[in-house]
């Protein structure tokens, strides 16, 4: 019980401590660095990883919490054991969304393990929009939340951008270069208090967005993988293994759906549960204001990537209406309804081969996860969903074994379609390949 | 010439193909994990003698030939998908392919919208998985098929992983089942896991292909997945080799055949997979450490055929092996004796017994003590005199090595048991549960894979200088982690090594859960068979930091501490019950099974008859079939809730039918809802309690295999409403709970709250009958009306508002009525039993683990052992909110923590908590309640509950905590 005392990250803390974050999504959480310096504190985004980190999870947390807490705090006490850091001028930071689901646990398994672990000076800050936690809260000021939406919006513009030019370049590495500048670029902006307002993004997405489409590419027909899940084994290639990395490997091009998503989900959720059981008027509308003001840089997103010739998401609205007659949007606890809604669209895109990866045994998923997946292949048939689990000892030979199974029938469906792909390609029809070609190419790497 | 290779997880399949596709060399052998060796050589044998210019096209295939082909640049093929090229070409007008492998199951239905289904990567293998369970039976797999065709019957076995089977298994073999009918059940097994993994909601109809080495292997196991599907499947010719025919089919990049053998070889020779560091550095180390460990010896004394004196008879019946030991009255060791358990050990134990009184003409027996599974049969069968937890046994044991010792770790065949000691007595225990093997017929069956004895196999990983890092997870795991480690071109001697730290790991942090050596005391005694191996010894001191003392004993500790036990109650100049000469030479047994029939249990029983007519029944949930006398539940507040659920009857109504599954937490809002209903003019049915028939009719439907147990049910209970002709089904998704003020929020877990959403999503039934599973929210009883009125005219549209505010009233008062009944009662079980001096189990779990199908008679197993029963519920109103280390969100966990305050608050009541195996939300609840309860100074005893019925562990937690009480 010795944790009810936990250390509270205070005001003062600001100046001495230095703040350590988990890599959950590597683009957008290299953003929130910067905007979390310019706001004064002392952070570093972790990037260790390795054996350890699962290993101190296990050593540290319950084995039969989900893996996404293992990782998470595994990372943090191999950070602090790494010998870095002045253990008494360190804190950390973790989020919580406040749900249903065990995850709005872990802030208190983390402060336990730190106990266990013999770092019970080190404070951990909350991350979060309920109001929980509200003596080690992130100071929230209007400011501050602003720039963490531009950090979604650049991260996710920049993900989106990199991921549907690197298959086709035809100088490999050209968009990981690009995306980096750019990510060093708006880093800059940031430090500077720069570049995060309505105005300025509106005016930098534009250059951005054109500079990728300048990069020379061959746009012959690919398998399109869409990747969905629990939201750290989704991004954090420690959680899935570079689950990206290895869709990359075998010649598919993939789209991992924003993280914008999900905010957007988050703020919506409390309107509707007021909806279904009752609450007051601004409770019941509180979301419509926040979804509104969104919405103003969404479009602008989406017309970026259309005006470019990439595919965009669909706006917020127009996703919560896929879930009709397949789940209802009360399903709120983890990524609930917004992670079928999210596949729904994918397959809808022509994204029909899905990942939908959730760590071993999570709740939440049994429901909106797999519980789904037959009522959206009854209604699209084409869907082609593998639901991989990952967990500290589940192997990858395994996970990818049956990625590569999703993956050879979706390559099979490509070879067939491949005479009534010729008009797909667009820009670049000197360079089309012949079907027979195509064929080959799809058989060769299965 | 077009060749395929399949590389599977335990054979390795080859097809060589003419110009005509007709087959010209095909081969189906055992790899033993020398995957690359194999691979190599097989290359180098078809090229000499098939291609001869050495040039063919050749793909691989195989779960282990994925990493192996991309190293050597040949093109991969996904073997499921292989084998639908194969049987689109070979078997035209197949429906649905079954294929069993050496570890995974899969299901391809080929027609009406092409599907794949894998086993996901907890649903352990089934090849390997039969052989395991041959070799339990001590049969061959051929063997097994054939004693599996003259079964008379079936047993239930847990389908959901291998792991899980065999501690089903064990305690059938200990009981004295038959063999026949055990393999019948094993096959069985496989069959339902088969279907329950990998069907999920779609028929599998039409033309059936089984292909693989088990269901070539084994007619009966064909005959099984027939009668289960209510089809006639067909076994092709070279149903083996379809995955090789399929990448063989598929093959068209040229290779020459040397060229890649070549490459295979180089591949062997780099090492890249992940390492740890050494068990001994040198010989010195190594030297020292058996020095230190041969000190701690056992006094013994002769024992002549003219020994007279009194001695002291300890019998350990043990999962896999039988042990006696013989002692004096001084305590020092006279005999032993240790083999393993062919299935029955009455037999062994009298063959033992019998050798005694043979060499000892003068054998003067004082007391005799049977601890262990087979415990109570021992004891029956041949008159001893004590029997005695084993948890007790081993400490007794230790304590006589070691009398200050603070912790002891037995690491057995089969089962882990770490208890920590307070104060002279046991404070703590730690088993593993049903789901990490991690012990020593974990080593032995990797032994055997790998072509070793179990000894040398240890021996080897000794001076191993870069042992394999596998984790620390159960067996199905470990499996694919030693395949992936062999790919990686890991030595037999590093995989050893690897494998026994494995053991030590999967020990301290998943069954222990220990963070650090001080947590589990300085003064450690180490036990069990497994830890005469010297790698897992040696590792277990590396990995904790501390010095152990392993008695030269270590494997017979049950049977000594037994000895010792009957020794200390013994008095001076007693003579043991023991049968004589004469009875034990004309002793005889006879083993049948029946099923009970008293009551709605159905217990399968085994009774065994002894010379004399003497019975002992083992598997009966309740004294029933024993005394003849039903139980009365007076002291079992479970049986009062289930009374009180059952009383609700439909009465007929001018609105129709509508029915309830009593699954999940319609188990605590039935009365709401049946009053609710009721109210409004419906006939409310509900579906009866749980049964292992009604989860097998739902099972196909089930889209997730990890889910609890509970949650899975649910598609039983749908089932069985959709056969009734209701007007609607409803079972409602709520968010949240009744805020009962226990703590910071009042959800439901993601699974009670959703789960119909998944009913909706997957079963069939639903589309015949109206299904109402809208969200509802009780915890604002203003809104309810409203909301609730709008939800059942979409349904209903002549039912009015007034009507429904009527009923929900009416539903709220029988809801706190119910409650208020519930607690009332637990206070008088509780006065009756402080009355009385009966300990009192706060048996804390939730509102659904009342069904006796997903407690296994748990709460009646406790009232058998004399105390009383209460519910979580009926003691969490006495607790005020208090603060807690963890988030406090869901109504139901949050009665846990009152509950587990309340016992810490009153001397009298102890806390048993209730854990359905996947449950996520008690990996946060179980520490904290342990955390309540130990700050408290209470034990902490946690029973893990899933299909699973086998009562062995729960009853040696159980005994353990009240011989810790007393």
């Amino acid at each position: 019980m010795e944790t009810i005392n936990y250390p509270k990250f205070t005001p003062e803390m600001k100046k001495t401590h230095k703040i350590l974050i988990p890599n959950m999504a590597p683009v957008q959480f290299r953003i929130l660095a910067a905007v979390m310096e310019q706001a004064g504190y002392t952070c570093e985004l972790l990037e260790n990883c390795g054996s350890q980190v699962s290993e101190l999870g296990l050593k540290y947390v319950h084995n039969d919490t989900c893996y996404p807490a293992l990782l998470v705090i595994g990372q943090f006490l191999d950070a602090l054991a790494s010998g870095k850091y002045d253990l008494d001028h360190t804190a950390l930071i973790i989020t919580q969304t406040g749900g249903g689901c065990r995850a709005s646990n872990y802030i208190h398994l983390l402060r336990k393990a730190l106990v266990k672990a013999g770092y019970p000076q080190v404070p951990v800050v909350s991350l979060n929009f309920s109001g929980l936690e509200k003596d080690s809260g992130f100071p929230m000021t209007l400011d501050l939340l602003r720039k963490l939406l531009a950090v979604i919006y650049y991260g996710d513009l920049l993900v989106a951008l990199r991921a549907q030019t690197e298959p086709y370049e035809i100088r490999r590495g050209d968009a990981a270069r690009l995306q980096e500048k750019w990510l060093d670029a708006i880093c800059g902006w940031i430090h500077e208090n720069k570049g995060w307002t309505n105005r300025e993004m509106k005016s930098a997405m534009p250059v951005i967005a054109r500079e990728f489409a300048a990069v020379p590419v061959r746009r012959v027909p690919k398998v399109k993988v869409g990747v969905v899940g629990e939201i750290y084994v989704k991004y954090s290639p420690l959680g899935n293994n570079e689950l990206e990395d290895f869709l990359r490997s075998q010649d598919c091009e993939v789209n991992l759906p924003g993280l914008m998503g999900f905010v957007q989900y988050c703020a919506y959720n409390p309107s509707e549960t007021a909806r279904l059981y009752g609450g007051t008027f601004l409770e019941k509308h509180m979301s419509d204001f926040i979804l509104k003001y969104i919405e103003g840089m969404e479009r602008v997103v989406i017309q970026m990537l259309k005006d470019n010739g990439y595919h965009a998401p669909l706006p917020f609205k127009e996703l919560i209406r896929l879930t009709d007659g397949v789940i209802s949007t009360g399903d709120k606890m983890g990524e609930g309804w917004l992670l079928t809604a999210e596949m729904i669209e994918l397959v809808r895109a022509g994204y029909e081969n899905i990942v939908c990866a959730q760590p071993f045994g999570c709740l939440p998923n049994h429901i909106c996860g797999k519980g789904m997946i037959n009522k959206i292949r009854e209604l699209y048939p084409q869907a082609n969903i593998t639901p991989i689990d990952y967990d500290p000892s589940a192997t990858r030979v395994n996970q990818e074994n049956r990625i590569k199974l999703m993956l050879a029938v979706a390559r099979e469906r490509l070879a067939e379609r491949a005479p009534e792909a010729e008009e797909a390609p667009r820009r670049t029809a000197a360079e089309r390949p012949s079907p027979e070609r195509l064929g080959r190419r799809a058989k060769a790497v299965v | 010439m077009r060749i395929g290779l399949d590389v599977g997880s335990t054979t390795i399949k080859c097809v060589v193909l003419d110009g005509a596709d007709n087959i010209v060399y095909s081969t189906y052998e055992r790899h033993f994990s020398h995957i690359l060796e194999k691979s190599e050589e097989l290359l180098r044998r078809v090229a000499g003698q098939y291609v001869p210019d050495r040039r063919a096209e050749l793909a691989i295939s195989g779960s282990a030939g994925m990493g192996m082909a991309e190293s050597v640049g040949v093109p991969f093929v996904q073997e499921v998908f292989a084998t639908r090229v194969a049987a689109n070409r070979l078997a035209p007008g197949t429906d649905v392919v079954i294929e069993l492998g050496g570890e995974d199951a899969k299901i391809l239905f080929l027609t009406g919208g092409m599907e794949v289904r894998m086993n996901g990567s907890c649903a352990g293998g089934t090849g390997a998985f039969i052989d395991q369970m041959a070799s339990l039976l001590k049969m061959t797999a051929d063997e097994m098929d054939v004693a599996a065709q003259t079964a008379e019957k079936t047993y239930t076995i847990a389908s959901r992983c291998g792991v899980f089977a065999k501690s089903d298994i064990q305690p059938l073999i200990n009981q004295g089942a038959k063999a026949t009918d055990i393999a019948a059940s094993i096959y069985q097994a496989v069959v339902n896991q088969t279907i329950a993994g990998l069907a999920q909601g779609r028929p599998i109809k039409g033309n059936i292909l089984y292909l693989g080495g088990p269901l070539t292997f084994s007619k009966c196991l064909r005959e099984s997945f027939d009668k289960t599907l209510g089809v006639t499947g067909t076994c092709p010719e070279d149903s083996l080799l379809f995955v090789a025919l399929g990448a063989a089919f598929y093959s068209d990049q040229s290779f020459d055949l040397e060229e890649v053998a070549d490459r295979l070889r180089e591949r062997g020779a780099s090492e890249t997979y992940r390492s740890q560091p050494p068990l001994f550095r040198n010989q010195e180390e190594y030297e020292a450490f058996q020095t230190r460990h041969a000190r701690a010896k056992v006094a013994r004394a002769p024992f002549g055929p003219d020994y007279a004196a009194p001695v002291h008879i300890g019998i350990d019946s043990g999962s896999t092996t039988v042990k006696v030991a013989v002692i004096d009255q001084e305590a020092r060791l006279l005999f032993t004796d240790y083999r393993p358990n062919l299935g029955n050990p009455v037999p062994l134990i009298r063959e033992v017994l019998q050798r005694l009184y043979d060499e000892h003409p003068a054998l003067h027996v004082a007391s005799v003590t049977t601890t262990g599974y087979g415990e109570d049969l021992a004891k029956n069968a041949f008159h001893a005199d004590y029997g005695v937890v084993e948890t007790v046994a081993h400490f007794t044991a230790a304590r006589h090595f070691l009398p200050n010792v603070d912790f002891i770790i037995d690491i057995g065949g089969q089962d882990m048991k770490c208890f920590k000691i307070e104060d002279g007595a046991i404070s703590n225990i730690f088993l593993n549960e049903a789901c990490s093997s991690g012990c020593g017929s974990f080593l032995q069956t990797f032994a055997q894979a790998l072509g070793h004895d179990v000894r040398e196999f240890a021996k080897l990983g000794l001076f191993a200088d870069r042992p394999v890092d596998l984790g620390s997870r159960c067996t199905v795991f470990m499996n694919s982690s030693v395949k992936q480690a062999q790919k990686d071109g890991a030595s037999v001697e590093n995989i050893s090594a690897g494998l026994s730290i494995s053991v030590v790991k999967n020990a301290i942090y998943k069954v222990i859960r220990a963070a650090s050596p001080e947590e589990l005391g300085r003064n450690v005694v180490v036990q069990g068979g497994t830890f005469y191996n010297e790698a897992v010894l040696r590792a277990f001191e590396k990995e904790m930091g501390v010095e152990v003392i392993r008695p030269d004993i270590a494997g017979l500790m049950g049977a000594f501490g037994a000895a010792l036990y009957g020794r200390s109650k013994a008095a001076s100049d007693q003579a043991s019950a023991l049968l004589g000469r004469e009875a034990l030479a004309n002793f005889s047994q006879e083993t049948e099974s029946r099923v009970c029939g008293l009551c709605g249990n159905n217990c399968q029983l085994t009774v065994n008859t002894f010379a004399g007519g003497e019975t002992f029944i083992s598997g009966n949930r309740c004294d029933r079939p024993v005394t003849g006398k039903a139980d009365s539940g007076e002291r079992n507040l479970y049986a009062y809730k289930r009374k009180l659920i059952l009383g609700y009857k439909p009465v007929p109504g001018r609105r129709g039918k509508i029915g309830i599954p009593l699954c999940l937490n319609m188990w605590e809002l039935l009365p709401f809802w049946h009053t609710f209903f009721t109210k409004l003019g419906f006939a409310v049915y509900h579906s009866p309690l749980s049964s292992r028939d009604l989860y097998l009719k739902g099972q196909a439907t089930i889209p997730s295999d990890t889910a609890c147990f509970p949650a899975k049910l649910a598609h039983g209970h749908i089932q069985f409403l959709s056969k009734l002709g209701l007007d609607a089904i409803f079972y409602p998704c709520m968010t949240y709970n009744i805020d009962e003020g226990l703590g910071d929020n009042h959800y439901n877990c993601p699974v009670v709250a959703y789960y119909p959403e998944v009913i909706a999503g997957n079963c069939p039934e639903i589309k015949n009958t109206r299904f109402i599973y809208d969200y509802v929210g009780l915890h604002r009883p203003k809104d309810f009306t409203r909301k609730i009125t709008d939800i059942l005219r979409r349904h209903f549209p002549d039912v009015s508002k007034s009507e429904v505010r009527e009923a929900g009233d009416a539903a709220y008062a029988e809801y706190a009525h119910h409650m208020a009944q519930i607690r009332r009662e637990g206070a008088r079980i509780m006065d009756q039993a402080r009355a009385e001096g009966r300990h009192i189990v706060v048996l804390a779990g939730r509102p659904y683990h009342v069904d006796p199908e997903v407690n296994h008679g748990i709460d009646t197993l406790i009232t058998r052992f004399g105390a009383a029963v209460v519910t979580e519920d009926s003691v969490s109103g006495l607790v005020d909110k208090f603060p807690t280390t963890v988030l406090n969100q869901w109504t139901y966990h949050s009665r846990l923590y009152a509950a587990a305050k309340y016992c810490v608050e009153h001397r009298d009541c102890d806390l048993v908590q209730l854990v359905s195996f996947g449950c996520g939300v008690d990996a946060i609840t179980t520490d904290e309640t342990q955390a309540i309860l130990q700050a408290g100074g209470k034990l902490y005893t946690e029973l893990k509950i899933d299909e699973i019925t086998n009562l062995g562990a729960v009853r040696i937690r159980l005994r353990s905590l009240f011989a810790a009480l007393d």
